[in-house]
């Protein structure tokens, strides 16, 4: 086997993993019937919190439970103004991300230049020295393992447990879901809170651990993406995932096509990401009835117990 | 729903941020605008120009007041933000892309009265000025420390598009390294990109599993020099000194260097001299300079690349001297000559030991 190979894999897992993290959030947060376009806004804000905590204690942990109160506190703002002043979720979504971009960059103007040793891996002896399934199952670091495990955790939740019915009957439902006493808002909120906290997450693994430094805008569109990703998951978190490793497979997979000399136009390769995504969702929206039973029915609605 | 996701997408990439460095009222004051294709904190490109606004603001005080647009997208978003400067009373206006080059020329067109400077382009008007650095004479100096220092024979190049002035920079290095070291291969690897630290990080990380033992860019973060220090491998910094993400990886960086230019050009403005020209400054000029070289390359090697780059100063050496071949062999530049600074700019051909083409 070419040793390129492991590094490639590594390198889509690395790709891949701050998607899972911000597109399995914005599944929630969806399925609780509430639009937050502020995916890149809450990402870039919990990039610079880690990054400045980390750098400031020289704590990974502090850093990334950083990152993710970072994320949080922004979704926090886009909750309170959506959910109980009742603004316009989609127009707060956006404003969520231009403010989120000002905001980190105001916050950060100390920290370019700065670097950060990155996240420690989680080496088990003589496993990790396995080749090709060691270097790729083992040694990698805290927020790699996280990711999957909230996956997991979602799609669990979600689907098997009374929080999760809770979750999708306020999304489906929301006046039904007042009617039998449930606050619906109070959940909206605790949902739109994970979100940002897991966007913030996947913020953080961008400052810490793909590129542990500080650049403005440096989750360069990524939180499009994964809003993106909710739609082609049809909203289930464990297609998200997947489709966070399709989006990234694609995208080292032509960065090394390149390097090898492949005669394909990189412009062409670049677009190839974006050009799945779209197949995907046509062949996932072409039953128009199937894909209305995805989406959850309040999304994007606002709720008002006297309305 | 999901054509409205993309489109806010679009929208969304769009996003600016508008920032000034305010000055009092004087008796006679001008403004000065500059647009930037990437933030301020990149740390490469925009960083260095906007270090050059900085440098006007220093020197003439009150009497010039600077306006910056940061991370605006080449295209139709550029049009609107170099109007919205002309039309609030700009009276030079610097636009710091390539890409800028078709929107400066429209909107100078419709404010005859605005001076306008497009870095890296080459349409020009009465009211619109070009300006560049040669930068390649700084590749030139890289690509000989590379051919030395190299022991795998594979350099990466992280490029970004596919324009003279990107492949003029591949050409440059290849040429200069194969003079010292004729086994050296370039592999290059396009991120579309002028500026996403993860997809250059990722393209660095290709190249390095790959066998490239020197990376070097052509966008603008430090993302792949941090790669290299990471995977222990040398690698080059990108337009600002960026030894601080790669102590011990950086060999050097190629620094770009406005201020002296842009000092000039608001005081022609003031003066009431400014003329439509073309600059195109090197080493000579300072607008091109090298930083420290790291200590651990040989004491011959640091001689050798001193000793081109005051040839370049001098105008001894030329990274473009003949004979030059193309990649079919043929010679484009005969022994004895120089590339012209019109080939130079319309560069769109590698040289021969570039493989595969460029990008159509």
């Amino acid at each position: 086997m070419p040793e390129w190979i492991v590094p490639a894999l590594l390198t889509i897992i690395t790709a891949s993993t701050p998607l899972v993290f911000a597109a399995v959030g914005e599944v929630v947060v969806e399925k609780s019937g509430v639009l937050n376009l502020g995916v890149e806004g809450m990402m870039i804000v919990g990039a610079i919190a880690a990054f400045g905590i980390g750098v400031t204690t020289g704590s990974a942990t502090l850093a990334i439970i950083a990152g993710a109160v970072g994320g949080a506190a922004v979704a926090f703002i886009f909750g309170f103004l959506t959910l109980y002043l009742l603004s316009n979720q989609v127009a707060t979504g956006l404003a969520l991300t231009i403010f989120g971009l000002g905001f980190s960059a105001l916050l950060g103007h100390g920290f370019v230049g700065k670097t950060f040793p990155g996240l420690p891996k989680l080496e088990i002896p003589f496993i990790s020295d396995i080749p090709f399934i060691g270097p790729l199952l083992f040694g990698h670091d805290i927020l790699v393992y996280g990711s999957v495990v909230i996956v997991i955790i979602v799609t669990y939740v979600l689907n098997k447990t009374r929080t999760g019915l809770l979750i999708r009957a306020v999304g489906e439902n929301h006046h039904a879901a007042h009617s039998i006493g449930y606050s619906v808002n109070k959940i909206r909120m605790a949902c739109v809170l994970f979100g940002g906290a897991m966007a913030g997450l996947g913020g953080s693994y961008l400052s810490l651990a793909y590129t542990p430094l500080w650049v403005e805008n440096m989750t360069a569109g990524r939180g499009w993406i994964a809003l993106a990703l909710v739609v082609f998951a049809s909203w289930k978190a464990w297609r998200a995932f997947f489709g966070a490793y399709l989006f990234g497979g694609i995208t080292i997979v032509q960065l090394h096509a390149q390097g090898f000399g492949v005669e394909i136009a990189p412009q062409f390769l670049a677009m190839l990401p974006y050009l799945a995504t779209v197949v995907v969702l046509v062949l996932i929206s072409r039953d128009s009835s199937r894909a209305r039973l995805n989406a959850p029915a309040c999304l994007g609605r606002s709720f008002h117990a006297s309305g | 729903m999901i054509s409205k996701r993309v489109f806010l997408g679009a929208l969304l990439s769009a996003v600016m941020v508008v920032g000034a460095s305010a000055g009092q009222a004087a008796e006679k004051k001008i403004k000065v605008g500059f647009v930037y294709v990437g933030p301020i904190g990149d740390h490469g490109w925009s960083y260095q120009h906007n270090v050059g606004r900085l440098a006007i603001a220093r020197t003439f005080g009150d009497q010039v007041k600077t306006t910056y647009v940061e991370s605006v997208p080449e295209g139709a978003d550029a049009a609107r933000v170099i109007t919205k400067l002309a039309r609030t009373g700009h009276k030079l206006i610097f636009t710091t892309s390539f890409g800028y080059m078709n929107p400066t020329l429209k909107v100078a067109k419709r404010f005859p009265k605005v001076k306008f400077e497009h870095a890296t382009g080459f349409k020009r008007s009465k009211n619109l000025s070009t300006y560049s650095a040669r930068f390649y004479e700084g590749r030139h100096v890289v690509g000989l420390i590379a051919g030395k220092m190299t022991k795998s024979n594979i350099l990466g190049y992280v490029a970004s598009f596919p324009i003279p002035e990107v492949i003029r920079g591949i050409n440059a290095t290849i040429i200069a390294a194969r003079s010292v070291n004729p086994k050296v291969k370039i592999k290059i690897v396009w991120v579309s990109s002028w500026f996403d630290p993860g997809k250059e990080a990722d393209a660095a990380k290709a190249l390095i599993a790959q066998g490239a033992d020197i990376i070097m860019q052509h966008t603008d973060s430090p993302a792949p020099l941090q790669q290299a220090q990471k995977n222990k491998v040398w690698a080059v910094g990108q337009a600002s000194d960026m030894v601080s993400f790669g102590p011990k990886a950086q060999l050097t960086a190629i620094i770009d260097n406005w201020n002296a230019y842009y000092i000039q050009r608001t005081k022609a403005v003031l003066d009431g001299t400014w003329k439509s020209q073309d600059v195109w400054g090197g080493f000579k000029s300072g607008m091109v300079t090298m930083a420290p070289y790291n200590k651990a390359i040989p004491a011959d090697v640091v001689a050798m690349a001193e000793k081109a780059k005051e040839g370049i100063f001098n105008g001894t050496v030329h990274p473009f001297a003949g004979p030059i071949k193309n990649q079919a062999g043929k010679i484009v530049v005969p022994a004895g000559k120089n590339a012209d600074d019109g080939m130079l700019a319309g560069m769109n051909f590698y040289v021969e030991g570039v493989d595969g083409s460029i990008p159509k």
